[in-house]
């Protein structure tokens, strides 16, 4: 059935409908966390979250608010659906990844409800496509029941000094090994690699660090292919707060400034993989 | 009080982990402030501590094995020969001509930087194994690539040059030596050599005993010992030896020669025997002395043939031999 390529009016009740002038401003944050091919996405008053989650032991949350698009409404109380992010993300970049002055691609974001495709619209240069991209059910989404109150340990710092470091870190660790405590060493990373292992060190008096409120000494280990992916979210990224709960979960919040200068969130929560002290 | 030791190690698994910490020069131009390495026998560990700004410090703990010690036994001092190619000079037109003589400028130039040398392997393939290093009577160094004695020379191709003794810092050589050694090696150092703007000096001596390359500085010395290959036939005037060539080196008005010899080429008949270096222009090509099934030698029966070398090729054996 041809499909009109004039988007909907916005009189029309669509579960979901959302425009954005720059698509830039969602497909940069939906990129740091593409480690997976599928996510789910959740719409509320709010505004979007997207979840891309692996091996029940990662999840990855892009937080994109309702201030950051020109228009965003949602008729129901929630709406979730499960989609491809690589397909989306696809859409959104249909015109190309690289960033000429002045222009940028226009979208418009349609959703029926439950059954129905997600429908894109986007604009560049007078050129319009439409994406009709289909949704499924979406899945149970694991909780880490991660609140403020269980934090153990908490440090905000910058991300310019550890972007290097995840960088370079050493693959052949099986591990990213966590130190967080109120004496020496203060914040470690430590890798165990072939040729021996590595420790970055980072005092409380750092100028990198923004806070510094660890109450215990924790040392917790995390498999270093799933904490991996998160260096497209430290990339983008001002500023990172590393948290660990008593069970030594993993929180990294990552706070990102768009062209516009708004702020957005991208978190990584992680299991520990063997809770050493 | 003991003294200091001295440990021989071999990092593990290579020193691939040594290396992967440096491996991004501005990296740690930009964020590294001192380095500091520590041995730790007892844990088998060697230390590299690198205190970075921020004041964050990064720990590398790589792990060895002790193992036994590599002596090589040389002595600069007992060596017949010695080149030294400085690090950085001056040519006063910024050109630099192989051979070429001291004349056009009248005083005497000062030395040429050691990328005559870097200059020179360029000329021989990457995947060449070993080179020769020659003094001609006449006084000028000679490199040429090694072939090996079962190599048929009329399908190798031979590569030469010849350096002036004035390319040099200074020149101790015995007249008449040479001796052949790992390029890949000698590649390394003069690398090394150009990038730490060190000169560099090679002491050689008979066939068979070590060359020396050193470099010095006042906190750095590096000694680079490589086994010479031995002369196992006394050099003879056969063709098949790959010693020094016997004859004289080309003279200064080499490049006009070169000419008159590509014409005397190009009009010759069928091919011709030429010593091991045809390229001396003193030399007059002569009609090929080998009977035509000569070419097949070395063919195995039931194979296809060699492929034949075709003419063209100024720096080839049997160039301008008819192809089968």
């Amino acid at each position: 059935m041809p499909f009109s390529a004039q988007p909907p009016a916005s009189g029309e009740r669509y579960a979901l409908s959302a425009s954005l002038d720059n698509a830039r401003h969602l497909s940069s944050l939906l990129r740091a966390v593409h480690f997976q091919d599928h996510a789910t996405c959740l719409a509320t008053a709010s505004g979007l979250r997207v979840t891309v989650e692996d091996a029940k032991c990662i999840q990855a949350n892009a937080f994109i608010q309702a201030e950051i698009f020109q228009e965003f409404s949602v008729q129901e109380e929630s709406v979730m659906f499960r989609i491809s992010l690589s397909v989306l993300l696809d859409c959104l970049t249909i015109f190309g990844t690289s960033s000429l002055p002045g222009t940028s691609t226009a979208l418009r974001m349609c959703y029926h409800g439950y059954g129905y495709p997600l429908m894109l619209f986007l604009e560049e240069g007078g050129v319009v496509t439409v994406c009709k991209i289909n949704t499924q059910e979406p899945d149970e989404l694991l909780d880490f029941d991660f609140c403020s109150t269980k934090v153990v340990n908490k440090i905000i710092l910058q991300s310019e000094g550890l972007r290097e470091a995840f960088a370079e870190l050493d693959m052949t660790s099986e591990v990213l090994q966590i130190t967080m405590s109120p004496d020496k060493p203060y914040f470690r990373l430590s890798t165990f690699g072939n040729a021996g292992s590595a420790h970055l060190d980072y005092p409380k008096d750092s100028d990198l660090m923004e806070a510094f409120h660890c109450t215990q000494t924790q040392t917790n280990r995390y498999k270093i292919s799933l904490l991996k992916p998160s260096t497209k979210a430290l990339a983008l990224s001002c500023k990172v707060s590393i948290r660990t709960d008593a069970q030594g979960f993993l929180s990294l919040q990552y706070m990102i400034r768009n062209e516009d200068g708004q702020i957005c969130f991208v978190e990584y929560y992680c299991c520990p993989d063997e809770n050493i002290t | 009080m003991k003294g200091p030791r001295q440990v021989t190690v071999s990092l593990y698994p290579s020193p691939q982990s040594f290396l992967g910490i440096f491996r991004s020069l501005p990296s740690l131009e930009k964020s590294v402030g001192k380095c500091l390495i520590l041995f730790k026998p007892r844990a088998s560990r060697l230390v590299l501590q690198l205190h970075c700004k921020y004041g964050v410090t990064k720990t590398h703990n790589l792990a060895f094995q002790e193992c036994e010690r590599l002596q090589a036994v040389f002595d600069t001092q007992r060596c017949a020969s010695r080149l030294c190619a400085p690090a950085r000079g001056m040519r006063a037109d910024g050109r630099r001509d192989l051979g070429r003589s001291c004349r056009i400028w009248g005083a005497q130039p000062p030395p040429v930087s050691l990328r005559v040398l870097a200059e020179a392997v360029v000329h021989f393939p990457l995947t060449l194994a070993e080179v020769t290093l020659g003094t001609c009577p006449s006084g000028k160094i000679s490199l040429r690539n090694y072939v090996e004695e079962e190599a048929e020379l009329s399908k190798t191709m031979v590569t030469e040059l010849w350096l002036a003794e004035d390319e040099f810092q200074s020149v101790a050589v015995a007249p008449g030596s040479h001796i052949t050694f790992c390029l890949k090696e000698f590649r390394g150092l003069l690398s090394f050599a150009e990038a730490s703007n060190l000169p560099l000096t090679i002491h050689f001596d008979e066939p068979g005993r070590p060359v020396i390359f050193t470099l010095d500085d006042t906190v750095l010395e590096v000694h680079l010992v490589l086994a010479t290959l031995s002369d196992l036939e006394s050099n003879s005037q056969s063709p098949s030896t790959n010693g020094v060539s016997h004859l004289p080196a080309p003279s200064d008005d080499f490049p006009d020669d070169l000419e008159s010899y590509m014409v005397a080429m190009e009009t010759s008949e069928g091919g011709f025997e030429g010593p091991p270096s045809p390229t001396f222009p003193l030399r007059t090509p002569r009609p090929a002395e080998r009977e035509p099934e000569e070419e097949e030698e070395g063919a195995v029966p039931g194979t296809p043939p060699h492929k034949k070398v075709r003419g063209g090729c100024a720096w080839g054996h049997g160039v301008g031999r008819a192809s089968s």
